[in-house]
């Protein structure tokens, strides 16, 4: 195999990188979108970032905490989305829109 | 050899979460998600953490957005439409955007002492066998706790979506 | 001996009243009023005669230890009574002419409202007044010179429908305050340079200090004292307040401003002797404040026409001679003037009382005389008391002012001369006013078949103002009834034999023997009572227009002492309009409208304020949370990352 430009294994702090983007990504799709699903998936997306975090630790700490940790985070965003999709079905029953923007009667 | 497969993945993820953000119908972000969540059990994978890996591809892909993607299609939600408003919130978002990346980035590799790499096979306590162990044992309580809040999901979830009984 | 029950008695009878009376008959109010005082007075008597006191005994002060009061570190204040000589002389004075005023003014205020709360009040008067005299530390006796004070002003306000009564009893009050903070100055150093405010440790470790002992600081414990004493017993320049005192009933008169009350400062100089004996620059002060006292207000007497405003006078002046007792150094001389004084000056207010009872309201002595026909008693009564006061031998006002003139003359020349003219000025307005009153023809209402008698609660005007179709007309002036007229009686008595009781061999164990002075000192002061009295019986008597002229012809001065040296005029510009004006733009507009007002009310609208900005972040766009969200994150990220020290 002809040298290659990088090194054989990849150090830690490329997998937290590669979190940290991921996670950017979905701040910027939790900010910007306007349909109220993609905000929730964005917000997934965010949680997957994090769990990658997680589980670097762990490989760097030799301790498996990390992948429990990670586990829970599974558990708990579960139910979240079920909870979560199951306020979006009421809403949409009540207001016919999925704009982010039109559910604001937290208003005043 | 690891450098390239997490290489490969990283633009796969990386990718994917670019279409998560910028498509226009909520189904194609979904199934892209779904794309970030196999590149990320791959990386699991090479991280040693098998049971995580699986339970990320049966749980969070093959349930819960199993489940996104039911409820975008009993909504029948359609593509966004493109507004003009909040034109400004672009034009300052995506530096900020940026800067926060950045920053994180920059925390990241200050913080963090040149330390080991990753190569595959270099952690094995990532087996079902032992997560098992810590789970049933250290982490009962949290692992019992969680049950009980699945249990508050599923009650809460069918109470707010089922039909009004008239 | 149950000390406590000297004060307690009269104690349960304020209460007894003040819960109860209201319901009670006038029978029952006066049994349980008269009969506290009387029960007092006998334990008085009893534990006296158990102390051996009037046999020779008694010469060391008695004490009984009731409770510890005040505990702080080594600093301690009980609860104790002690009686020694000193204090026997005002028990026997309070619950003696108290008990005689007590029974006086049953028959007094029969026709008046609020019975059983003037009784109530005056027991209460007399609970206070024995804890003054009992106390056996400063405290204790403060206490009891604050109640007093109170009593003073309730009594004196007791007409409180009346502005001018609320008035005087606010003036008695508050004059009265301003002594009391002086005195409670001199407790505070008794108690930083003593450790103690108890009597006899005091005086023990002052009388270990040699003589010659003048530190600044007792002069000033002296002086305070002084100054709560000008207060209390209205000399020099805290004295304005009893002649206003007048407007409360003439029992209040007789009992507080005369004989018991205002000798309170008198009692407290005598009881701390010790700290004047190492201040003489002190004592001299109280002796030129009681003499210049006795001069001022004797001329102030000579003018005055309204009968009780006449007898103020005369014991503001009477009172400065005891001062002038104490100030030279003849204590006992002072404590014996207090008893002669309380006998003949409480004589001549209740027999005041008895002539403006029988005149029903007037007190006017441009309006009186003739009257020794028609209240034959009284007249006698007060004639008895006035060669008490003018210092006439053998009766009891002679020998005390004798005593005092006497011991000072050695002191301080110029004090006696001063002295002597002022009993002859005593001598002179006193029987001026009974001239006036008694004797000569009656210059009041004419006779009316149509009169109504006066009603109950009629204020007793202290200007003399007579509200015509009320006041008596000589049909109507009777004699008072028997439960008046005994007390007077007995007074009377007291006030020509009193003298023959000899308090200063009495109190000699206390203060030592005093001096008998040169026999011409007597003979010039005898004359100059007699020459009192007969320039009174030339100028009222025999030529009556007499007076009239010289008023005419000295009008600048007489003018001045009508007005009592417009001294009220002066404290009033002087001080009180520019502590109420004071207080009402400043105080009040600026002080509390605006800036206590204005902050509070400020926090109250500084909230408000800020509410509004803060609901400005209150959008109900979701977006704009997340972004907040995310601000804040990269803000408390890099600072983390700052502090972390990246």
């Amino acid at each position: 195999m002809p040298p290659l430009p990088f090194p054989p294994h990849a150090p830690i702090s490329w997998y937290l990188i590669l979190s940290a983007i991921l996670f950017g990504l979905g701040v910027a799709g939790f900010l910007f979108r306007r349909n109220i699903i993609t905000v929730f998936i964005s917000i997934e997306l965010m949680l997957n970032a994090v769990n990658l975090s997680f589980v670097t630790f762990s490989y760097k700490l030799r301790q498996n905490d990390g992948h429990i940790f990670s586990f829970f985070v599974m558990v708990v965003a579960a139910a979240e989305a079920a909870v979560g999709l199951a306020i979006i079905l009421t809403v949409f029953k009540n207001r016919q829109t999925l704009e982010i923007d039109e559910i604001s009667s937290l208003n005043k | 050899m690891d450098t390239l497969l997490f290489l490969v993945l990283a633009a796969i993820a990386v990718a994917c979460g670019i279409n998560v953000v910028l498509q226009r119908h909520p189904i194609s972000s979904a199934l892209s998600l779904v794309g970030v969540m196999g590149a990320l059990a791959v990386l699991y994978l090479q991280l040693g953490g098998e049971f995580i890996a699986a339970a990320q591809l049966i749980v969070y892909a093959g349930a819960i957005m199993v489940l996104f993607v039911f409820v975008i299609m009993l909504l029948n939600a359609g593509s966004e439409r493109k507004s003009a408003r909040h034109l400004w919130a672009r034009w300052a978002g995506l530096p900020l955007l940026f800067i926060f990346v950045g920053l994180m980035a920059y925390v990241i590799q200050a913080l963090l002492p040149p330390s080991g790499e990753v190569s595959f096979g270099g952690f094995d306590g990532g087996s079902a066998q032992a997560i098992g162990n810590r789970l049933f044992t250290i982490y009962l309580l949290p692992f019992e706790i969680t049950s009980i809040l699945i249990l508050i999901a599923i009650v809460g979830a069918i109470v707010l979506a089922r039909k009004e009984i008239d | 001996m149950q000390l406590w029950l000297i004060p307690i008695l009269p104690l349960v009878g304020f209460a007894l009243n003040g819960v109860f009376g209201r319901r009670f008959s006038k029978a029952g109010v006066n049994i349980i009023a008269v009969g506290s005082v009387l029960l007092s007075f006998l334990w008085v008597v009893k534990t006296l005669v158990a102390l051996n006191a009037f046999s020779g005994g008694l010469t060391e002060a008695y004490r009984e230890h009731y409770y510890t009061w005040i505990q702080s570190g080594a600093f301690q204040i009980a609860v104790d009574f002690a009686v020694d000589r000193l204090t026997v002389v005002w028990l026997g004075v309070v619950t003696g002419v108290g008990l005689l005023i007590h029974i006086y003014a049953v028959g007094y205020m029969a026709h008046e409202g609020g019975y059983y709360r003037f009784f109530a009040y005056l027991n209460l008067f007399m609970f206070f007044m024995l804890v003054l005299v009992l106390g056996a530390n400063f405290l204790l006796l403060f206490v009891g010179w604050e109640g007093v004070g109170l009593c003073s002003y309730l009594l004196v306000g007791f007409y409180f429908l009346e502005k001018y009564a609320t008035d005087a009893g606010n003036k008695a009050f508050i004059v009265n305050r301003i002594g009391d903070f002086g005195f409670a100055l001199a407790i505070f150093l008794v108690g930083v340079h003593f450790g103690t405010l108890d009597f006899a440790r005091v005086f023990a470790a002052l009388s270990a200090m040699p003589a010659e002992t003048q530190a600044g600081w007792i002069t000033a414990i002296g002086l305070l004292l002084l100054v709560g004493a000008t207060g209390k017993s209205a000399q020099i320049p805290l004295y304005v307040w009893l002649p206003d005192a007048m407007a409360g009933p003439t029992p209040v008169s007789a009992l507080i401003h005369a004989a018991t009350m205002v000798t309170a400062g008198v009692y407290m100089v005598a009881r701390s002797a010790q700290i004047y004996q190492h201040s003489p620059a002190a004592l001299d002060a109280v002796a030129v404040i009681g003499i210049a006292t006795a001069f001022f207000a004797a001329t102030i007497g000579l003018a005055q026409t309204d009968i009780k405003k006449v007898f103020a006078y005369s014991t503001v002046s009477q009172l400065g001679y005891m001062f002038v007792g104490l100030g030279v150094g003849a204590y006992s001389a002072g404590v014996f003037h207090v008893m002669t004084h309380a006998f003949f000056k409480a004589l001549l207010f209740l027999g005041a009382g008895s002539v403006i009872h029988a005149l029903s309201g007037e007190q006017d002595l441009r309006k009186m005389g003739g009257l020794w026909k028609k209240v034959p008693i009284t007249c006698v009564t007060l004639f008895c008391a006035g060669v008490a006061i003018a210092g006439i031998p053998p009766f009891s006002g002679y020998w005390s002012k004798d005593a005092i003139l006497a011991a000072a003359y050695e002191r301080a020349p110029w004090i006696y001369w001063v002295g002597v003219f002022t009993a002859g000025l005593t001598a002179f307005y006193v029987f001026r006013a009974l001239f006036l009153c008694f004797l000569g023809e009656y210059r009041g209402q004419p006779a009316e078949p149509e009169q109504s008698h006066s009603v109950p609660a009629s204020p007793h005007a202290s200007g003399g103002h007579a509200t015509g179709a009320q006041l008596a007309h000589e049909h109507h002036i009777h004699e008072s009834p028997a439960v008046m007229w005994i007390p007077l009686a007995i007074l009377a008595v007291l006030s020509l034999v009193g003298g023959y009781i000899n308090v200063p061999k009495f109190l000699a164990p206390i203060f030592g023997e005093l001096h008998e002075g040169g026999a011409w000192l007597m003979y010039v002061s005898v004359a100059a009572g007699l020459a009192g009295v007969g320039i009174a019986a030339l100028f009222y008597l025999v030529s009556p227009r007499l007076p009239d002229m010289i008023a005419q012809t000295f009008h600048g001065p007489y003018r001045w002492i009508y007005n009592k040296y417009f001294v009220d005029e002066l404290y009033d510009s002087m001080i009180v309009s520019p502590v109420v004006d004071g207080s009402r733009e400043v105080l009040w507009r600026v002080g509390d409208v605006k800036i206590v007002d204005g902050a509070v009310n400020g926090v109250g609208t500084v909230a408000r304020a800020t509410g509004r900005l803060l609901r400005l972040a209150q959008s109900g766009y979701i977006r704009n949370y997340a972004a907040w969200v995310v601000a804040g994150s990269i803000l408390v990220i890099a600072w983390m990352g700052w502090r972390g020290g990246l």
